[in-house]
């Protein structure tokens, strides 16, 4: 065999390195009263006055078709506004999900009607997508999700629960994907659906996680009259939709910088200091930084040149994973500071990441169903 | 997508690697046979002159076409000084010295003088300094350096070898005369630095080796009624290596392309950190994948192994590479760190 893997590098353009500059600009100023605890959780915070900010200028769905309102830059230019905004610590969760993945997903399966009604919103970063995959029995094994949605007339009606909802409080949408029948082939039967979350019949409730924040929720159906012609895509094709949807949710900067704040945060605090072993840790974790990085970008150059990364976007996610891991380990170690909520910056960002970081690992496809993609692709099983 | 000359390195040195470098050839190779058939096919292929620009008789190759070959080298495990004869090449081209005839040159080691056009010093872990025919050293002084080809047999030559049994000589050479001389803008630690990159180079292709290797073991071998690749605890394991054995390449192939940029500091340090790192991981998983049969001397695997050990440590150790790259970041402070990542430079 020869390795499975096709990584080839790209450089940023020279386009792309003053959009870089002008968003390092407008961050100055976005953030000056962006409180500490906001920056460590980098896209898990949401600030809707800073979303329509940066819709503003233009920088929400900067990959899409100028047809669609996009920009009609290039997957490379995107990643920079991505890596600046998640390493200054920009609270870019209430549009990240609907710049992301939703907004794509409609331009590539909605009709005329959902892409006139729904892109325009997510453009001015005025209107939030979440995503309704994961059920109360149905976690890593996505086929087994149970919500029904039975057709009856012009509606589909939708009993069921969806788990795990990350931030559908906030959201004015869910793309979710629901059982329209039942087939012998557990991956059939399965459809996508555009769900207005103040329709009748919808209850969001909040799961509060371990470090005490409201991020995830508890969404539950029942007998909610969804209208028909908000399937998207074709009724049964839901999991191949859902599979291309992965890739993107995969392999993005955001899948190895959560913890990035702690080591600058390193890099300030052994500035004073004569440490060799912390000084050598800092630069091996550089050398981890860097080299995903390249893998990360090679990505995104791959999906430009139209081509589908899943493969290595599960290798750029595994080993972003133990990397936003490793560092609150790290960072306790050569520092040996209480992670403390009411404590320094650096204790506070501590105590917010350590709390925090078991997630990295689970969401978007856990470490271990990872692992089995890629070992598939080395033609084991 | 590789360009035509990429490919057509690709082709070549993959072919004249698994036609020559069999299990016989790094065996004899061990026990201090030089493979002149193999080096003479490379010799035939130009390979050795990647780096020589096209009006010296060379490729002219870019450092990622290089950076092909020094894969190639760790992928087949080639007991030949083909990265370090690269490098002279390159070293020699920019003091628009030619290459000797029939030479096999390798990389001098080591802190050297020149005093009435002869040269002195002692070269350590002189890769291939058993079979080469000369090797090129760079002397710095104050502001300017030289570089300098030297006839090998000239030194006084104690044989050693590292743990993959390459050869790696000291030689001690006192007021040896020199064969060519010429100003070059490098600074002293040039050559140590591309030291590090061939290194990192040649242990991504060892990886890719232990990667391949592993996975057709795993398919091959039965247990409890089945190849062992159809249990989880091991395809798990696997992609572990694999993942490592992916970063590594990627880490290599930033590493070349920055020469092309002449901002290799941060990109040769991360490369020869990051692949350490994945050395200690892959050669563990690959180990215990293959069982017993892969810890013995009649199956190949250590031919892999024992190499990436030796390497990761050759140039600077991981560590020392970490280090070089920790002091420069907490130096800039906080504020320059992330730029330093984007613009590739420290």
């Amino acid at each position: 065999m020869n390795t499975p893997f096709n990584f080839h590098l790209t450089k940023f353009s020279n386009e792309a390195e003053i959009l870089r500059s002008e968003v390092r600009e407008f961050l100055i100023d976005a953030l000056k009263d962006i409180p500490k605890e906001t920056r460590a959780e980098t896209w898990y915070g949401a600030d809707e006055n800073f979303s329509k900010k940066v819709g503003e200028k233009g920088w929400i769905g900067l990959n899409w078709p100028k047809e669609f309102g996009g920009a009609g830059r290039t997957s490379m230019e995107r990643y920079v506004i991505l890596e600046e905004m998640l390493t200054a610590g920009a609270p870019v969760g209430a549009h990240w999900i609907s710049d992301r993945q939703s907004g794509p997903l409609i331009i590539r399966y909605g009709t005329e009607k959902h892409q006139k009604e729904l892109l325009p919103g997510i453009l001015k970063g005025e209107s939030y997508f979440c995503i309704g995959m994961s059920e109360p029995d149905s976690g890593s094994d996505l086929a087994a999700l149970r919500t029904k949605a039975e057709k009856k007339d012009n509606v589909y009606i939708v009993n069921g629960t969806k788990l795990w909802t990350s931030g559908a409080h906030r959201c004015q949408y869910m793309i979710a994907c629901f059982r329209t029948s039942q087939e012998e082939d557990r991956h059939g039967g399965l459809s996508q659906f555009i769900v207005d979350l103040s329709l009748p019949g919808v209850t969001i409730r909040p799961i509060i996680d371990l470090a005490g924040r409201h991020h995830f929720n508890e969404v539950i159906f029942e007998d909610t009259e969804v209208p028909a012609d908000m399937l998207i895509g074709t009724e049964g094709n839901g999991w191949n939709q859902v599979t291309a949807e992965l890739a993107l949710e995969r392999s993005g900067p955001e899948r190895y910088l959560s913890s990035y704040i702690l080591l600058q945060e390193l890099v300030n605090e052994f500035s004073s200091r004569n440490d060799d072993e912390g000084v050598t840790e800092i630069g091996r974790q550089m050398a981890h930084l860097t080299t995903l990085r390249q893998m990360s970008v090679s990505v995104a150059g791959m999906l430009d040149e139209g081509a589908n990364p899943a493969l290595e976007a599960s290798v750029v996610k595994d080993l972003g994973a133990v990397f936003e891991q490793d560092l609150p380990n790290i960072a306790h170690r050569l520092m040996g500071l209480e992670p403390d909520a009411n404590g320094s910056d650096f204790q506070r960002y501590l105590a917010i990441l350590t709390q925090i970081s078991p997630s990295f690992s689970l969401r978007g496809g856990t470490r271990e169903i990872l692992r089995g993609i890629i070992a598939r692709g080395l033609g084991l099983r | 997508m590789l360009n035509e000359t990429s490919q057509l390195l690709s082709d070549s040195v993959e072919r004249i690697f698994s036609d020559h470098v069999t299990k016989e050839c790094i065996i004899n190779s061990e026990k201090g046979e030089w493979p002149k058939d193999l080096w003479d096919e490379i010799v035939n292929n130009g390979l050795n002159l990647v780096l020589v620009p096209e009006e010296l008789g060379g490729v002219g190759g870019s450092w990622f076409d290089a950076g092909i070959l020094f894969k190639a080298i760790g992928k087949y495990q080639a007991p030949i000084p083909l990265a370090e004869n690269i490098t002279a090449g390159h070293l020699l081209s920019m003091g628009s010295i030619q290459l000797p005839e029939n030479s096999i040159v390798t990389i001098l080691n080591g802190d050297f003088s020149i005093k009435d056009n002869k040269f002195s010093g002692i070269s350590k872990r002189t890769p291939y300094g058993s079979s080469a025919t000369h090797g090129v050293a760079l002397i710095t002084n104050k502001n300017s350096s030289k570089i300098i080809l030297i006839p090998i047999p000239k030194g006084s030559i104690s044989n050693d070898k590292n743990l993959a049994l390459e050869s790696r000589s000291t030689i001690d050479f006192h007021d040896v005369e020199i064969l060519g001389s010429s100003e070059v803008e490098f600074s002293s630690d040039y050559i140590f630095k591309i030291g590090a990159l061939m290194r990192s180079c040649q242990i991504a292709g060892g990886l890719e080796f232990l990667l391949e290797q592993s996975v057709q073991y795993a398919n091959d071998r039965i247990q409890f009624g089945r190849p062992i690749a159809k249990f989880q605890a091991i395809q798990q394991e696997l992609a572990v290596l694999a993942t490592h054995a992916a970063a590594s390449g990627v880490a290599a192939d930033y590493a070349c392309l920055s020469m092309e940029d002449g901002c290799e500091d941060l990109a040769i340090a991360s490369a020869k950190s990051r692949v350490d790192d994945a050395v200690s991981i892959c050669a563990s998983i690959a180990h215990q994948v293959h069982g017993a049969i892969g810890f013995t001397y009649e199956h190949g695997l250590h031919f892999a192994t024992r190499r990436l050990w030796s390497w990761r440590a050759e140039y600077g150790a991981g560590s020392y590479w970490a280090k070089f790259l920790g002091e420069k970041a907490v130096a800039s402070g906080a504020k320059k760190f992330w730029p330093s990542i984007t613009n590739g430079k420290i």
